[in-house]
């Protein structure tokens, strides 16, 4: 029972990892209908401008708020420059760009830190959390830090101006633009907060991934899952996705002869696979009615 | 968020390519195979091998055009189908002492059964989230191969050496520059096949599924039926050149088939003209050569030298090589009026 309980605690805590993936994931396919291959590769590259900024002396939570203002502008400047031009184009157009993204971000990154893995801090320390063996403490602070954002996060779309206007031009752009909402800038918006709350994630696994150019890799996979797990229409979905998955992957190790880290993969990718073909939308999703 | 159903007016996944767009005439094509054949006898055994691995590239970027540009279904998983190929091929020959040329319909059927199979939880997506699930495949594929209960047969992590084979009837050739010829006329029957699997009934019911799967299923198309036989057709073409490929470099193993392969195809596909069948070889040089290319021009930077490359081919010429060789075409029919 013991092995349980430490099997599902340490589920949760590598699923609030997914879980922000999850919810950067979400946003950008809630902005602008594509999911986004480069994500992983954008939160790792603010990692490491993050990690750059503390080499150069500052502080963790200094670092953290610039690399945040970084990824949020850095998001906008791509949707601008690239993205916009091809929101007309095919789908296929639009993926060959997100890979094009892909392989940029990996180089530049890889150039200007090398491929050497590096250490990187945790501002919740790692001794164990509340005197218990089972979760450290920088564990339980990325399990706080998902579920404060996603709190901010329902706030900020529930309460605001601004997030009304990004709901209403992602669900019916035509009536938005009727009603005086620039939706153009409303996707910007929706690309620079999934950068940024890409960089989050990346920050908080950092330091149980260590910092190289190909950190984010599986993450991505297991954010995409999480997401589709969830729903991917869903911010809530997606969180509620991301912990189940970190479980279900933990559970399946341990239990399920013959699945060691070998197949841990396989797991995550054989459950895009069944929700996909049994529930298309997800948990939390709103299935999609299509217009002949 | 909101409580109103969303309703989509989807944009098409592909841009429809009539149907006469999708091939080279006569005289194109008769000096492209003309040129095909004459160039592997002026040059070295390492080109040969390359042009080979050209024609084999291109027979997999084909076989995603026949799903893409035919049927308008996504693929971002067509490594695992040239794995599976391979493997087949790799495994008949070395555990089997069959000959080689036997296994490429072998390895072409049972890839042919494995996108059928997959086609059908397939079916039910579309877009991003097929996307997503062959992606999903292409990046599990590795690791299954890799698994301790097959091993025996795949040779685990360590893969499988195959032999290459010797000309035949003593004919006074070197064994790359036989494979070179035995994989073009691989090449040259199935691109045959395709265009006429294209231009027939079936094809006809690929274009209109991809074009409006709704309109296609009111004129009596089986949209079910013919989304997996795209798929089916598509895998099996793709293990045929995973067998030649397994061939070609002598070597299977795990990780030649990650999803770096199953991106770059359909990169190749994307800068070849998605539905122009002819622009596969352009989009399989492109996925060859420009690596290459942009490791020459700067080592540290070859991804990025790619990316932005990608970026320009997305930009400038979004309809890949298609669109350049119609320009082409115009100027020289200019030129002839002067």
């Amino acid at each position: 029972m013991e092995l349980f309980t430490n099997q599902v605690l340490a589920g949760i805590a590598t699923g609030a990892i997914y879980a922000c993936m999850a919810l950067a994931v979400v946003m950008i396919y809630q902005a602008i209908d594509h999911l986004n291959f480069a994500q992983g590769e954008m939160a790792m590259f603010s990692t490491f401008v993050s990690w750059q900024l503390m080499q150069w002396g500052v502080p963790y939570w200094g670092a953290f708020v610039l690399t945040l203002a970084f990824s949020f502008a850095g998001g906008i400047v791509i949707e601008r420059l690239l993205f916009k031009p091809l929101a007309k184009a095919p789908i296929l157009t639009n993926v060959a760009g997100f890979i094009a993204l892909f392989a940029i971000i990996n180089s530049v990154a890889g150039l200007i830190w090398d491929f050497t893995i590096k250490q990187y801090p945790t501002p919740f320390g790692s001794s164990p959390f509340l005197g218990s063996q089972l979760i450290s403490t920088h564990q339980a602070g990325m399990i706080g830090v998902t579920v404060l954002l996603l709190i901010l996060l329902y706030f900020f779309f529930q309460f605001t101006r601004v997030g009304l206007a990004m709901r209403a031009a992602a669900s019916l752009p035509e009536s938005a633009r009727l009603v005086g909402i620039n939706t153009s800038w409303m996707i910007a918006l929706g690309w620079g907060m999934a950068a940024a709350i890409g960089s989050i994630a990346g920050m908080l696994i950092a330091p149980v991934v260590f910092l190289e150019p190909n950190m984010m890799g599986g993450v991505l996979i297991y954010g995409f899952a999480a997401a589709v797990l969830g729903g991917l229409t869903s911010p809530l979905g997606a969180v509620i996705g991301g912990f189940l998955v970190g479980v279900f992957e933990n559970l399946a190790g341990t239990y399920i002869p013959g699945v060691g880290n070998e197949l841990k993969l396989p797991i995550a990718l054989a459950l895009i696979i069944t929700v996909l073909v049994v529930k298309p939308a997800g948990l939390f999703g709103r299935p999609i009615v299509k217009r002949v | 968020m909101s409580a109103i159903q969303e309703v989509v007016t989807e944009a098409p996944a592909v841009e429809a390519v009539p149907k006469k767009a999708m091939t080279l005439g006569y005289g194109a094509s008769l000096a492209m195979l003309a040129l095909l054949i004459i160039v592997p006898l002026f040059v070295k055994n390492f080109i040969i091998f390359q042009l080979t691995m050209l024609l084999i590239y291109a027979l997999a970027v084909l076989a995603l055009n026949i799903l893409t540009g035919g049927s308008g279904q996504f693929s971002l998983g067509q490594s695992a189908f040239y794995a599976v190929g391979a493997y087949t091929s790799a495994i008949l020959m070395e555990h089997g002492n069959i000959n080689y040329a036997l296994t490429l319909p072998v390895a072409g059927i049972i890839c042919f059964a494995f996108g059928f199979l997959f086609g059908q939880p397939a079916l039910r997506l579309s877009g991003v989230y097929l996307a997503l699930a062959t992606f999903a495949l292409a990046t599990a594929m590795p690791q299954l191969l890799k698994l301790g209960v097959f091993e025996h047969w795949t040779g685990g992590v360590q893969g499988l050496v195959v032999t290459k084979p010797d000309a035949p009837f003593g004919l006074p050739m070197s064994q790359d520059m036989w494979l070179y010829y035995f994989t073009l006329a691989v090449t040259i029957a199935i691109y045959i096949f395709s265009v006429n699997l294209l231009k027939s009934r079936s094809g006809r019911a690929f274009m209109a599924i991809r074009d409006n799967e709704i309109a296609a299923s009111a004129m009596g198309i089986d949209v079910a039926l013919y989304k997996t036989l795209a798929f089916g057709v598509s895998a099996g073409i793709t293990g045929v050149a995973g067998g030649l490929g397994a061939i070609a470099v002598q070597f299977v193993a795990p990780d030649g088939y990650t999803i770096t392969l199953a991106i770059s195809l359909f990169l190749g596909m994307v800068v070849g003209g998605v539905g122009w069948l002819p622009g596969s070889i352009v989009g399989s040089a492109f996925i060859i050569f420009v690596p290459n290319i942009a490791e020459g021009i700067s080592k540290g930077l070859s991804g990025a030298v790619f990316g932005v490359l990608l970026f320009l081919v997305i930009f400038l010429v979004p309809h890949g090589a298609r669109q350049v060789a119609i320009v082409a075409q115009q100027l020289i029919g200019k030129l002839k009026k002067n």
